[in-house]
């Protein structure tokens, strides 16, 4: 048995020896030239006209604006409003205005300032909350790229009557990704007149369909090379940065290259969306139980829709947590500001919609003055409950998460975590905190989404090797693993004649993004299911009969037999879901998490030191305990810079003002605590072994854990993330005031 | 100008002006794609290689302070095998995306070369000039501790 044991990455050796080429370590093609982009300084301005600076030389170097584009202007994803480049109008600092491309980064950058544009700058609308039916327009007439709304049961009349309502205001900032690699892709010319544009990226095909639209009648193929992190920052960035390579590189008629520098990268790239949400909650005093709870969140999408539609639906779907309610209204609008745009980001919304959720939990529980545990346990989902959209769970795992993380607590709580084994923890005034919350995650796309995709999957038999096509990436979460270790197991043959085929959108079927979490669950259940089909038309081929293996088969087949190869597509799942009224299956299945934290708060400074970080995580089926649980902590972590480092603190212009690594802090090892996970399998029937999709569990409630740990330490109520020392501090002298 | 160096045990010669970064001539004339650059300030440490025994930043260095110096970067770390830490980063699951990956190896072959002995402690404040966004750095110190079993 391969499942569930710790067999090691595929890409492990190449990646601990250097070997592993990113995009940025190929060898230089041939007359490859680098491409960098002129950005507007204006959040909202009147493009007048884009002229080159006639006494500069312009030899060897191609200059693009919107008018060399061949085919139509638009970054093609959900909505076309977001050009590829700005043509008359600016609608937030950053936005791409030119391109260029010439033998050098440097001759490029010095290019780049021979470019005037004449602006005229217009009124701009850079706060979000304000935004929506704003006199400025920035989209649509009400400024609203979408709304979302479930209703279940009648909450209006019981927080109009109820005798106990509560209410909360909840804000979170943006966030963002900081993969490690930063964007960068290289378009290169083919013999036959088309392009090939590779480098790192997460969904191959929606940087084809953006293409398709952008370059007219080229043709052109996406080739994933080893992709140095991405967590959704490489989910729809890419497209539009595709489209830039590929218009430099078709104009030249020569390879273009184009690498972020760092700044550029957090600048100009999308982040997590910033909320404010406002919750109800209509409670009985006495047993305790929600009677009602509506949740209303407003989220900035910044200037264009990308992806923000489905950030704001899984923000709704995930608003009431995993609580049990009979009344529950959750509405979500995405608007827009003059501001770059937020895009996809681990979780989707969910991290920000269950802050807030967990946060009134605990203030509920402060206004009943009960432990906040008890009041989770008195109404987390019990097997046969209904979610706000009528959706039955068989089989929540709320229970037992909610169990271990409780014991895990109140043994911290009689053994603390030594103060003396962790760095900066003598000669301070410190308090020590220690508390849990809970949070629940829909794997795979909502409602429909994976019926209506179909992912297609292709498997092949190539002498005695087994491959799998897909467009699925491995962005450090260990697909490229799994995958071939699902497929290996189906058909009880070695690990290491199994190997996924190069993400090249010439030879793999469109398998949908790398995204939702549904890679492992949805996508290697297709493997899966090809896995199978190719066993049996290798079978049927050789005429042999139902008692042959696998590897007795191929040993049967001769080796100069062409490749075998079989198609296998997702099976629509039977998911009832009604879009318009949002009701039925949300999601295929949910898992489960229960994420506590201990931590010292340092008086004097406000600063949050960590000391350990307790989950007890659902994952359906561990497919390598091992990979899954780098996730679950990679998450947890990314989550803790959320909770108290990652700000990013935006000028008058809208532009992030803190674009370096020396400003913008993500957890060291000296920030982050010792990690202990447990992982829990409630299995999913429809995922391979039971396998659930958990790449964005993590991320979804550690912040809110440490908001309730500050709590327990020091008592003072933290309700809008970061909660950066300065505001740990500013909340500790208020209390003091206050006493 | 011409910069000569110990490069992963062999003596090397490079053209460079001098305040060429040790980063761009190690990825670029001499073909080391190993160290890569994340931020080209060092904070994120992924540009890390060895000088004279010590780990830097190479995005930091202009090429004509390591005239004269021995360099290892992480293409001089394994011979035909593994080493027992590159073994122990694979067995944890310490790599997952791998861009920070062949810094942080470096950085803890170093750790591991010195004298004394080791505490999870001791090398989260040794490793603390490494970004890792993937892994939560328990992994890693995990396999760190596990090279280091005869240290401990």
């Amino acid at each position: 048995m391969l499942i569930g044991t710790n067999y090691q990455r595929l890409d492990g050796r190449a990646k601990v020896t250097g070997a592993a080429r990113y995009v940025d370590d190929l060898p230089q093609p041939e007359g490859c030239l680098f491409g960098l982009t002129l950005r507007s300084p204006h959040p909202h301005a009147r493009i007048d006209a884009i002229r080159r600076d006639p006494g500069y030389d312009w030899q060897g170097i191609t200059v693009v604006t919107a008018e060399d584009i061949p085919g139509e202007n638009v970054v093609a994803l959900m909505t076309d409003d977001q050009p590829v480049l700005a043509a008359g109008l600016t609608r937030h600092v950053t936005e791409p205005i030119a391109l260029v491309a010439a033998p050098t980064r440097q001759r490029a950058a010095e290019a780049l300032k021979h470019i005037h544009v004449d602006y005229t700058p217009l009124p701009a609308l850079l706060d979000f909350e304000i935004a929506q039916d704003h006199e400025i327009k920035i989209y649509g007439e009400d400024n609203v790229f979408a709304r979302a709304a479930t209703l279940r049961g009648d909450p209006d009349a019981l927080l109009r009557d109820a005798e106990l309502v509560i209410e909360g205001i909840y804000r979170v900032g943006h966030q963002e990704q900081l993969y490690i690699e930063p964007q960068g892709l290289i378009a290169l010319p083919r013999e036959d007149g088309g392009l090939t544009i590779l480098g790192s990226m997460q969904c191959p095909y929606y940087i084809h369909k953006a293409l398709k639209r952008v370059l007219g009648g080229v043709d052109f193929n996406v080739r994933q090379t080893t992709t140095g992190g991405a967590f959704g920052g490489k989910e729809d960035y890419p497209s539009i940065m595709g489209a830039h390579v590929a218009l430099l590189a078709l104009k030249a008629k020569a390879p273009v290259k184009m690498i972020y520098a760092r700044d550029e990268d957090l600048i100009a790239t999308t982040k997590r969306h910033p909320a404010v949400i406002r919750v109800r909650a209509a409670v009985d005093p006495k047993s305790a139980k929600l009677l009602a709870v509506e949740s209303q969140m407003i989220f900035d999408g910044g200037a264009y829709n990308t992806l923000s539609p489905v950030v704001n639906s899984r923000g709704v779907l995930h608003g009431a947590g995993p609580y049990v309610c009979e009344h529950v209204r959750v509405t979500g609008v995405m608007v827009a500001s003059h501001t770059p745009p937020n895009g996809a980001f681990r979780g989707f919304g969910a991290p920000q919609s269950q802050f807030a959720m967990e946060r009134h939990m605990d203030r509920i529980a402060r206004h009943l003055e009960m432990d906040p545990a008890e009041l989770r346990r008195i109404n987390y989902y019990r097997p046969g409950d209904l979610t706000p959209t009528g959706q039955r769970l068989d089989d929540p795992a709320a229970e037992e998460v909610f169990e271990r993380a409780r014991a895990w607590v109140e043994a911290a709580r009689r053994a603390p975590a030594p103060v003396e084994e962790a760095p900066g923890g003598r000669g301070r005034d410190l308090a020590r905190g220690v508390a849990f919350v809970m949070g629940f995650h829909g794997a795979g796309f909502t409602g429909n989404g994976e019926s209506g995709l179909a992912a297609k999957v292709d498997v092949s038999l190539e002498g005695d090797r087994v491959l799998i096509h897909t467009a699925s990436i491995d962005m450090g979460q260990g697909i490229d693993t799994v995958f071939p270790a699902i497929v290996a197991e189906t058909l009880d043959y070695p690990l290491d004649k199994v190997s996924c085929a190069p993400h090249d959108t010439a030879t793999v079927p469109n398998s949908g993004p790398t995204a939702a979490s549904r890679s492992v669950m949805v996508v290697g259940g297709v493997s899966q299911k090809g896995a199978r089909q190719l066993r049996e038309a290798l079978r049927a081929a050789l005429g042999a009969g139902p008692e042959a293996t696998f590897a007795e088969l191929v040993a049967a087949r001769s080796p100069e037999a062409p490749p075998l190869r079989v198609r296998a597509q997702y099976d629509d799942d039977g998911a009832i879901w009604d879009a318009a009224r949002y009701w039925g299956d949300a999601y295929p299945t949910y898992a489960w998490t229960a994420v506590a934290v201990e931590l010292d708060v340092d008086r004097d400074t406000g600063e949050v030191i960590y000391r350990r970080l307790f989950q007890a995580t659902d994952v359906g089926k561990a497919m390598n305990k091992v990979i899954v649980e780098g996730q679950l902590e990679g998450g947890a972590v990314q989550a803790l810079g959320y909770a108290t480092l990652e700000e990013v603190v935006i000028d008058a212009r809208g532009a992030m003002k803190n674009n370096r690594l020396t400003d913008y802090i993500i957890p060291t090892t000296m920030d982050t605590p010792e990690l202990e996970t447990a992982i829990v399998e409630y299995p999913f029937a429809g995922g391979p072994y039971g396998a659930k999709g958990i790449g964005e569990l993590p991320h979804d409630v550690p912040a809110a854990a440490v908001a309730a740990a500050i709590e327990d330490a020091v008592g003072v109520v933290l309700d809008q993330l970061p909660m950066t020392p300065q505001r740990v501090l500013a909340a500790l002298m208020m209390q003091e005031e206050e006493a | 100008m011409s910069i000569t160096f110990t490069l992963n045990g062999e003596a090397r010669a490079v053209e460079a002006a001098p305040m060429d970064r040790l980063l761009d001539v190690l990825r670029g004339p001499l073909g080391l794609t190993g160290a890569k650059e994340g931020c080209g300030e060092g904070e994120c440490g992924a540009c890390a290689v060895e000088i004279d025994g010590r780990v830097v930043n190479s995005c930091l260095i202009p090429v004509f302070q390591v005239e004269g110096a021995t360099i290892r970067t992480i293409e001089g770390v394994a011979g035909e095998r593994l080493t027992r830490l590159q073994e122990a980063f694979l067995a944890h699951g310490a790599v997952q995306c791998g861009a920070c990956t062949p810094a942080l190896v470096l950085g803890c072959e170093a750790l591991l070369a010195e004298e004394g002995q080791i505490s999870r402690a001791g090398v989260r404040e040794a490793l603390a000039g490494h970004l890792c966004r993937c892994t939560g750095y328990q992994k890693i110190i995990d396999a760190v501790m596990d090279a280091a079993e005869d240290k401990r």
